[in-house]
């Protein structure tokens, strides 16, 4: 596979050689939880696969295994040419921060970090906005006025998606309670689904009947326990309202598809700036996916409520509290 | 903590000791009869992908079982091979195993799946899904006790229920039978088992068959009864921790079982105890919390459970000659 991949790219390279001058080639470095982890990760597959179909540009990609490949990863890439090279997740910022200054000429892209560099772009989510969101809509939905929150690793991007949560859960009901519960400390937090069930079903004996996850791979354990419990899951980063139909109320979606789809065709177009790019409710990076599957869950009520509490936030009527600013919340 | 409160904790122990407690007996036949085995995790491993995949292209979750159950013996006829027939290395044998298994588990499930070494999530046919005994929902309006019933008992899938009547068949199989006896008379002095005309390799190789098949077992319970498809090192070291059981419980069955229910009631309660404000000493740390199971095996190992003697001619290949 990997000689067939290299053979396509050689060919490619040529065409591109052939066809422009300026031999644009694009790269992905995925993080930990890999290409198909049904969340961002995939989520920045599936835009660099729509940027491929509609230009016909490839582009070459690697999932990591281990923590050491990051630099590797991006040195290679960087030395063979390529770019803008696409980094998926916080991790790579260390990595990120140390190769890209011995590539000054190549550009280099990182998601859900910042890395101040003058050839570095940083692309951040306000998830705290969409996780706001999904907290007005799990307190309407739930029976109970209990709510849970399943955290991946403890670190502060995931303490951000509860903080704003939490605050969407307040504001919608202030009597409301909300279980909070973080899987680990390591990075094996990402992926243990067993622990992920376990909290998801201990929340729900102390009385949550709707959960909310920010843990990869281990919300699939989550959204599993809630639909096996015939209770309501909202998913994250990608679309996972598919998952188990009619069991889970709403996914908060990251468009990381669409942020690495604009990213590559500035980049083609050779409009590509370094800086800050920030993308809330406003610029449509973060929303509450609404499909076949959870249409019937999302009663006029609900989505009248989000609608308004989406205008808010845009207008800037509802400040939402981010947890990365000062490492706090108000709420809990 | 109040008495539902306690019983939430005691049922998701319930479900958290049941991987271990197999993987525990599956480690007890084999070192009983000589063979160390550190490739528990492996074996697991190759339980838990068989059946996630099985389980996917048959929907019979019945079907997943005997997969889950010969991928399992398959590596443990490997180990044997191994440090039986070849008299290698039995740590070295297992590491290998345990390496193997991941790997070939990512390779394949990335072939077949194309999802990152994971397996889909297979239909809920595929799957042992949790049993309702009877009189449970009447039981639960009945006082403490009812709710013990209902809460902790019944509710379960039919592996979980297998796994707690295991150490009594173990313990049965162990010291009241014929085939029994002579296991562990292998595992202590193979030159006398041998001296009495019975097959030294074939006991050991028996040994290793029901610890593979014990691992196939833990192993589909992670991939299908627990969970729904396998996911890249899912068994996330309960091989290791069951060995550490295995000590703990001093190589005896019955033992182990209430070893690896504590084990899953202190895993559970981290769970459980995050977050939670503790009577005159408030929130504890999460960080703290989840090493508390580690930190107590380490002092339970350290003092608490006397002097473990393993089987004497563990980990040492039987040569007839000598």
């Amino acid at each position: 596979m990997i000689r067939s991949t290299l053979f396509a790219v050689a060919v490619s390279a040529l065409a591109a050689g052939g066809a422009s001058a300026a031999g644009f080639k694009p790269a992905i470095v995925y993080d930990l939880g890999g290409k198909f982890d049904k969340s961002f990760n995939e989520s920045a597959f599936t835009g660099a696969t729509k940027f491929k179909e509609d230009t016909s540009v490839d582009f070459r990609d690697f999932e990591i295994q281990n923590d050491s490949q990051r630099e590797q990863a991006l040195s290679r890439f960087a030395r063979q040419g390529f770019s803008p090279i696409v980094s998926v997740g916080f991790s790579h910022e260390g990595a990120v921060s140390k190769v890209a200054p011995q590539f000054p000429d190549t550009q280099f892209v990182i998601v859900d970090s910042v890395v101040d560099l003058p050839n570095v772009r940083s692309i951040v989510f306000k998830e705290h906005e969409g996780s706001y969101l999904a907290g007005v809509a799990a307190t309407l939905a739930s029976q109970t006025k209990k709510v849970g929150f399943v955290g991946g690793m403890d670190i502060a991007l995931i303490r951000k998606f509860a903080c704003g949560y939490v605050q969407g859960v307040k504001a919608t009901d202030p009597a409301a309670e909300v279980f909070q519960n973080m899987t680990g400390t390591t990075g094996a937090a990402w992926a243990d689904p067993v622990r992920g069930g376990e909290l998801a079903k201990s929340q729900m004996a102390r009385g949550a009947d709707v959960v909310y996850h920010a843990a990869g791979g281990t919300g699939e354990g989550v959204l599993q326990a809630v639909a096996d419990a015939g209770k309501l899951g909202i998913g994250v980063d990608k679309n996972q309202n598919a998952l188990h139909p009619g069991h889970v109320l709403t996914s908060m979606v990251k468009r990381v598809d669409t942020a690495v789809y604009d990213t590559f065709k500035e980049a083609q177009a050779g409009e590509w700036t370094p800086g800050l790019r920030v993308f809330g409710l406003a610029e449509d990076g973060v929303a509450l996916a609404v499909d076949e599957n959870n249409q019937a869950l999302i009663t006029e009520e609900i989505a009248a409520a989000i609608d308004a509490a989406r205008e808010g936030i845009i207008s800037g009527e509802i400040a939402v509290h981010d947890y990365m600013t000062d490492s706090a919340c108000p709420v809990q | 903590m109040d008495w539902l409160t306690f019983l939430n904790v005691l049922d998701s122990a319930v479900r958290l000791s049941t991987p271990l407690l197999l993987a525990c007996l599956a480690g007890l036949f084999t070192e009983r009869a000589g063979v160390v085995d550190i490739g528990l995790e492996g074996k697991m491993i190759a339980g838990a992908f068989a059946a996630g995949a099985v389980a996917v292209f048959t929907g019979s979750a019945w079907i997943a079982l005997l997969a889950a159950i010969g991928a399992s013996v398959f590596f443990g006829l490997v180990h044997a091979f191994a440090c039986v027939t070849q008299r290698g290395n039995q740590i070295v044998s297992g590491v290998a195993i345990n390496f193997i298994a991941l790997g070939l588990a990512a390779v394949l499930g990335h072939s077949w799946f194309e999802q990152g070494g994971k397996t889909p999530a297979p239909p809920v046919s595929g799957r042992f899904t949790s049993i309702d005994l009877p009189y449970a929902a009447e039981a639960a309006q009945m006082g403490p006790v009812g709710r013990f019933y209902a809460d902790v008992v019944s509710g379960h899938n039919i592996l979980v229920y297998f796994a707690f009547l295991a150490p009594f068949l173990a313990w049965w199989l162990l010291s009241r039978t014929r085939f029994g006896l002579r296991l562990r008379a292998v595992g202590e002095n193979p030159a006398a088992v041998d001296t009495a005309g019975v097959s030294v390799a074939r006991l050991r190789y028996s040994g290793q068959i029901i610890c593979g098949a014990l691992c196939g077992v833990a192993g589909a319970y992670l991939a299908i009864g627990l969970n729904a498809g396998y996911l890249n090192n899912m068994t996330a070291g309960r091989g290791y921790i069951a060995l550490a059981a295995l000590i703990f419980a001093k190589w005896r069955p019955v033992p182990a079982l209430f070893v690896c229910l504590l084990f899953g009631f202190l895993d559970a309660s981290a769970n459980r105890l995050q977050g939670v404000s503790l009577p005159s000493v408030g929130v504890v740390p999460v960080q703290f919390i989840q090493a508390l199971p580690y930190i107590l095996t380490v002092i339970l190992l350290a003092g608490f459970i006397g002097k473990a003697v393993p089987p004497k001619a563990g980990g040492v290949p039987y040569v007839k000659e000598r």
